[in-house]
């Protein structure tokens, strides 16, 4: 810590003992089935996801050796649907978002100087959902019924009559499912950074990566009813009769494409504004000062994510909408470029006015920047309503979304988990491993996908399972092919690089590069509670102003920063970060993981139309909600206590 | 590190701290909020389909002649409805000024208000069953699933309140610990307004010809 701690050495050792006993960690399976602890819960997801990373890159792995050579018959048309699908559908539902929430739920109570999030059952819960959703997902290929019309289901191809089949059973009962735990995610980060901030920090004083994922949580909200309600509708035609997209009927298909793309839009931004914020977190450590323009970058983020639920049409430019309807949606989506802009803008100001120092993390920074500037660029042509008609549907979208979303979300990630490994694990990495890695990667990654870029100018059609020689598109698949490999290679390397450190590595300080933001006051790996005293925020940067790190050591003897009654957090106030009062958290408990597993008996036997086995299962949860939210404690005994004894609460 | 200018500090300084700010919202209550945002998001989205479907349907609507929809019993439903959720605020209002008989008394006012609502809801179907299913035309699937899922959130909000009820009557909520009073009314109104909207939307819209 700092030259003061050694006046208050004692009071802080006394104070830790305190703590650490209200704070267990259980091991074994109990514990790993009972653990509402955030860190554990956000390796959890981390792991996970990177799990379906793995599974979907060799899914693509098996379409880019299909598309290798013009007539290709690796695997079958129908093989080739179900891989497309899953690939794109694990990518961006299994692996990304719950990879990036694994992140949040790791970094934001360390970040905001807490114990836990707010809501820790609810996050277990979470947890326990997303794995199911992905089994049930992923192991619907075993049984060759995985979903196997795209990522994004269009109907009238989806519905009953051209997909009689289970396939897109699964794909929206699956997604229904999943979306349970997004939102609940969601709501904990938002509630988690309203009111468990440390002291003093004030909504300016927040840090740039939980802006990023509140501002993505607040879209989670709001964008995933679309994607649900499309998904009931499409399950009600298919299952029930119904007629909502069945213009034999009166029913429309069109209604799809917009549910569909109203939550479809916001829910890129939703996996690149978390990234970005890592990036946010990288950049200024790495060049030595704060971010420029703090303001404008958290009024950059939230501009994007409102702006994003206003652009949804650019994905149906070719339907054959009233010209009006086009030309509004092409302007917000070249107006949806602006903030972006000023993020990307106010990193290179900060390299430019800082002394940049080159270290692994650091260099997936700059790979992101190149990589994501590159889809930009291709994603405002597509703003553009009549190239967009040339080239929709073809592989230059391919390019396009693989550009920002492998360059704007993956390299962030592995960025992120190169700066935070120290943190997350107690280990360094190798310096050499990362930066071979990093090249391995990057090359793999452009290699493989600019060659999509001319294959889909040259007119080469996405989605088709093979296509024919003599368009000269074969020359392009053959090198984007070989890119994979490489590209495969890279991330083989990297992996070797964290596994490697976890066995090998040497140990972490906790403060390995010397950081601006809380999380790099704790231990490496953290104290269970985090922190044994909570800090009072001055800044922006609290690890880089001496009021900040000095109240670590001054908050000893108070008993409302050390919160060593019970299992205590402190509730502060939403825009300024006062202190309210201190609240009792839930301790480990099986009731997320058993009402998760009822819910995964009702969605398989609503799947296989059970229908009175789910009925019991939905009675089932919500015995385990009812259990879970009863108010066990009598109410004479205090559960929580004011500070600071503010006005009665009304 | 370089030493960093710092502001003056509005929120920690002695001085802020003897002006006095108001208290925040509790955890709980954010939580619902941000759960009915997107329970009201879902239900948005279903009129909007509904609308979306009736005017690029074109031609008479309701189609295939299917008749307006009545307006008598929706109307009393909403009558029911909205009713239902004054006790709710009194019993919200009791819990906080120590008042725990009323407000056991006042919830269970609600779940019968509430539960007359979901018969008449049976009945209306009962009788509409007869003319039109889902599975007649996209206005049947509409209305039936936009109806049904409102009903569906009516149900889960009395069980709600039912349970919060078997708490007040344990003794469980004092005037310092009533959180749940107020997250299980906040949810109710909710299931309210969607209702208000639901009956322009579906009952009284036919009928505008214009």
């Amino acid at each position: 810590m700092t030259a003061t701690t050694s006046t208050h050495a004692p009071a802080l050792e006394r104070a830790k003992a305190r703590v650490s006993g209200k704070w267990p960690e259980r091991s074994g399976l109990r514990g790993f089935v009972t653990t509402v602890d955030h860190k554990r819960i956000g390796r959890r997801y981390m792991v996970t996801a990177a799990l379906f990373f793995v599974l979907s890159g060799l899914d693509a792995l098996v379409l880019r050796t299909q598309l290798a050579r013009p007539e290709e018959s690796l695997v079958s048309s129908q093989l080739y649907d179900q891989l497309f699908t899953l690939h794109g559908t694990t990518m961006i539902f299994f692996f990304a978002t719950p990879m990036l929430f694994g992140f949040g739920n790791f970094l934001f109570p360390l970040m905001l100087g807490t114990r836990d999030m707010a809501f820790p059952r609810l996050n277990a819960f979470g947890y326990w959902v997303f794995v199911s959703a992905g089994i049930v997902m992923f192991g619907s290929l075993v049984f060759g019924l995985a979903p196997n019309g795209g990522w994004f289901g269009y109907v009238p191809l989806t519905g009953p009559t051209y997909s009689p089949k289970a396939n897109m059973d699964v794909y929206s009962i699956g997604l229904l499912f999943l979306g349970i735990s997004t939102t609940a995610g969601a709501i904990n980060f938002i509630v988690t950074a309203l009111k468990l901030r440390a002291p003093g920090m004030s909504l300016a004083r927040v840090p740039v990566f939980v802006w990023g994922l509140v501002v993505t949580s607040f879209m989670v909200v709001f964008a995933l009813p679309p994607l649900n309600t499309a998904n009931l509708m499409l399950f009600a035609d298919r299952r029930f009769g119904t007629h909502f997209f069945d213009p034999g009927h009166g029913g429309d298909a069109v209604l799809w494409q917009h549910l569909f793309w109203l939550f479809g839009h916001p829910d890129v931004y939703i996996i690149v504004l978390p990234a970005l914020g890592i990036v946010s977190s990288i950049v200024p450590t790495f060049s030595r000062r704060p971010i420029a323009a703090y303001s404008l970058v958290v009024l950059a983020t939230i501009a994007t994510g409102i702006i994003s639920f206003g652009v949804w049409v650019h994905h149906m430019f070719a339907v054959g909408l009233p010209q009006l309807s086009l030309t509004f949606f092409s302007a917000a989506s070249i107006v949806v470029t602006l903030p972006a802009g000023i993020q990307m803008f106010s990193w290179v100001t900060t390299m430019l006015q800082g002394r940049v120092v080159l270290d692994v993390p650091m260099l997936w920074a700059m790979g992101f920047v190149v990589a994501f500037v590159m889809g930009g660029v291709t994603g405002v042509m597509f703003a553009l309503v009549a190239f967009d008609q040339q080239t929709t549907d073809s592989y230059f979208v391919v390019a396009h979304f693989h550009y920002v979303l492998f360059g704007g979300a993956v390299l962030p990630m592995i960025a992120g988990l190169f700066h935070w490994w120290p943190k997350f694990t107690g280990r360094l990495t190798s310096r050499r491993g990362g930066t071979w890695a990093f090249w391995l990667t990057f090359s793999g990654f452009n290699l493989t996908f600019f060659p999509m870029h001319i294959q889909g100018l040259l007119g080469m059609p996405r989605r088709v399972y093979t296509y024919p020689g003599g368009n000269g598109w074969g020359i392009w698949g053959l090198v984007s092919t070989l890119g994979s490999y490489l590209l495969a290679v890279g991330l083989v390397v990297t992996l070797g690089v964290f596994v490697h450190s976890l066995r090998r590595g040497a140990p972490a300080p906790d403060d390995p590069w010397g950081g601006e933001t809380l999380e790099w006051a704790a231990a490496s790996p953290p104290e269970t509670q985090n922190f044994t005293v909570i800090p009072t925020v001055h800044s922006l940067h609290p690890m880089w102003d001496e009021r900040s790190r000095a109240s670590f050591a001054e908050g000893a003897e108070d008993d409302d920063r050390v919160l060593a009654a019970g299992h205590e957090v402190l509730q502060t106030s939403e825009l300024d970060g006062r202190p309210e009062r201190r609240l009792a958290m839930p301790e480990d408990t099986p009731v997320p993981f058993v009402t998760a597993a009822a819910l995964l008996v009702g969605v398989l036997a609503v799947l296989l139309g059970w229908y009175w086995v789910a009925a019991a299962a939905a009675v089932a949860c919500a015995i385990g909600i009812g259990w879970w939210l009863w108010p066990w404690q009598p109410p004479a005994k205090a559960l929580s206590e004011p500070v600071a004894h503010p006005e009665e609460v009304s | 590190m370089s030493a960093l200018r710092e502001a003056p500090d509005a929120v920690t300084d002695a001085q802020a701290l003897t002006v006095e700010a108001p208290v925040g919202r509790p955890t709980g209550q954010w939580g619902m909020f941000l759960f009915v945002a997107t329970e009201a998001t879902f239900f948005a989205c279903l009129l909007a389909s509904y609308f979306y479907v009736r005017f690029s349907h074109g031609g008479d609507w309701p189609p295939d002649g299917i008749s307006d929809p009545k307006l008598l019993k929706p109307a009393i439903m909403t009558a029911l409805l909205l009713l239902s959720s004054g006790p709710m605020i009194v019993a919200d209002h009791a819990i906080r000024h120590g008042r725990p008989r009323l407000t056991a008394v006042m919830m269970p006012i609600t779940v019968l208000l509430g539960l007359a609502f979901l018969v008449l809801q049976l009945s209306e179907y009962s009788e509409k069953l007869k003319e039109f299913t889902p599975q007649t035309d996209s206005y049947g699937s509409l209305f039936y699933v936009i109806t049904g899922f409102h009903g569906l959130h009516v149900f889960i909000g009395l069980v709600m309140v039912t349970v919060t009820e078997v708490a007040a009557l344990l003794g469980k909520f004092t005037a310092g610990r009533h959180e749940r009073v107020r997250m299980v009314s906040i949810y109710w109104h909710f299931v309210d307004v969607v209702w208000i909207a639901i009956v322009a939307s579906l009952y009284l819209a036919p009928h505008l010809r214009g």
